[in-house]
């Protein structure tokens, strides 16, 4: 346990060092000037038009952000043979792998406090608070995503790419299951067939969509009873990520 | 040999996509993505593409257009507002009143929320179209929000007025008398405003006179 806290301090330490703080700096900024601009050019509804574009912006940016150094951090250390370096200590490969992770997933959660504090400008605490409690739940999902795949793949540009297909496929889910079984789907064989493998997939993915809801910021936020099984969910599928990544890392022959 | 630029026609609005494909393409964020389609949707009267006036728009595919974007985001006022405040001011009669069903269609299904649009629209109805029966019919769905709180009386009270105008002083003279009697009005100037009407329907009712045309 010691030692995967070490493990843990140095990937934040890292973290901290690798510019990942300037990106993140650099992309608030960005979102800010740009919800401001679209602000300005909104006829009413200024305040939401504001906070919406604002959050969409900053939780795509965490995400990308905190993928993009998970898999950059893990190829660095693929390349430059550290990882054969740390695992000749006296340090099992969970310990590793669950220090990293807790690291990258802190990483993540002081991403999304940070991209969370400009929202206070348009809404109510209550709902800034769930969505960056949400936010930095699917930082760590998206960490423990990459991770497992950074070490399961060779190249980091198929890494990203998976993991940036997941979390996509995760958050648009809904709407392909509501397109699958609406009124314009065929009743055919075939489009039966297309909805069946649509709600098979839907089951295998987290329910992204219903986390980190922009409705929070500009309704009402959530209520503890509705906000906790979201939350419960993307803990459960990052586990199922944790468990699928220390099986693989288990296997390998370093 | 002078560049000249392509005249834009009302056909450059693209066919509305369903709220299910905007859902779907908004990758998990509604909200973010029904408020960029309305800054798209208003600026496509003029931009560095396309110069067109609003009138000159299909409002067949414009109203398409508001309806997904709407599903999309069931609680942002921004679809109404514009179709209430722009594009039912126009000056084409029938496109006028195209938009004015449509947000009448929209305000039935949540008028808690939507009441300030058709509100609108009924007062475009009487004074821009002259068409008293359509404004009636505007003014008789907002009793849907009589009683809440939010609503102001001038909204609820549209009708009244209305049904003066048309000379159905009975019918005006029981909605008016009616409304004194709920004790909703706790305003003492505009109290005895709504009793001095009261008391001129009656007046009227008995003199058999036309009602005032200015107001």
């Amino acid at each position: 346990m010691h030692r995967a806290l070490v493990i843990a301090r140095f990937s934040l330490l890292e973290a901290r060092r690798s510019g990942l703080p300037w990106l993140a700096a650099c992309a608030l900024v960005a979102a800010l000037g740009l919800a401001a601009f679209v602000s300005q050019v909104a006829l009413t509804e200024g305040a939401a038009v504001q906070a919406a574009v604002c959050a969409a912006l900053l939780r795509a940016a965490a995400v990308f952000l905190v993928a993009a150094h998970v898999v950059a951090a893990t190829a660095r250390e693929v390349s430059d043979k550290v990882l054969d370096f740390v695992l000749a200590f006296p340090l099992s490969r969970p310990a590793w792998y669950l220090g990293k992770l807790a690291g990258l997933a802190v990483a993540g959660g002081l991403i999304a406090g940070a991209f969370a504090l400009p929202l206070l400008a348009w809404s109510a605490p209550a709902g800034v608070l769930a969505w960056a409690v949400s936010l930095a739940f699917e930082s760590a999902l998206v960490a423990a995503a990459a991770l497992f795949f950074a070490s399961a793949l060779a190249q980091p540009a198929a890494a990203i790419s998976a993991t940036v297909g997941l979390y996509l496929l995760a958050r648009s889910i809904g709407a392909i299951q509501a397109i699958a079984s609406g009124p314009h789907a065929e009743a055919t064989l075939a489009g039966r067939a297309a909805q069946i493998a649509v709600d098979g997939v839907a089951l295998l993915l987290p329910r992204l969509d219903a986390a980190t809801r922009t409705a929070w910021l500009i309704y009402e936020p959530p209520a503890a009873a509705d906000l906790a099984p979201v939350l419960a969910a993307i803990a459960a599928y990052t586990l199922l990520l944790v468990a699928a990544g220390l099986f693989d890392l288990s296997r390998r022959n370093l | 040999m002078a560049f000249a630029p392509r005249r834009a026609a009302a056909s450059d609005l693209p066919p509305p996509p369903s709220a299910a494909a905007l859902k779907a393409a908004s990758l998990g964020e509604p909200q973010a993505a029904a408020r960029l389609a309305m800054l798209w949707l208003q600026a496509f009267d003029f931009s560095a593409v396309n110069e067109i006036r609003y009138r000159d728009l299909d409002y067949v595919r414009l109203i398409g257009w508001l309806g997904a974007i709407l599903d999309t985001d069931p609680r942002s006022r921004y679809p109404l507002f514009v179709a209430s405040r722009i594009y039912a001011e126009v000056p084409d009669p029938a496109k006028a009143r195209a938009m004015m069903e449509f947000i009448h269609a929209e305000y039935l299904k949540a008028p808690r929320d939507r009441w300030p649009a058709l509100a609108h629209a009924a007062l475009l109805a009487k004074h821009r179209l002259g068409d008293l029966p359509l404004a009636l019919r505007y003014a008789r769905a907002l009793r849907a929000v009589a009683d809440e709180p939010n609503v102001p009386l001038w909204a609820t009270q549209m009708e009244i007025f209305i049904l003066e105008d048309m000379n159905e002083l009975e019918a005006a003279k029981i909605m008016l008398g009616g409304l004194l009697a709920t004790g909703r009005i706790t305003d003492p100037g505009e109290r005895r405003f709504l009793q001095s009407r009261l008391e001129e329907l009656e007046r009227r009712i008995a003199a058999g006179k036309r009602p005032p045309t200015d107001r």
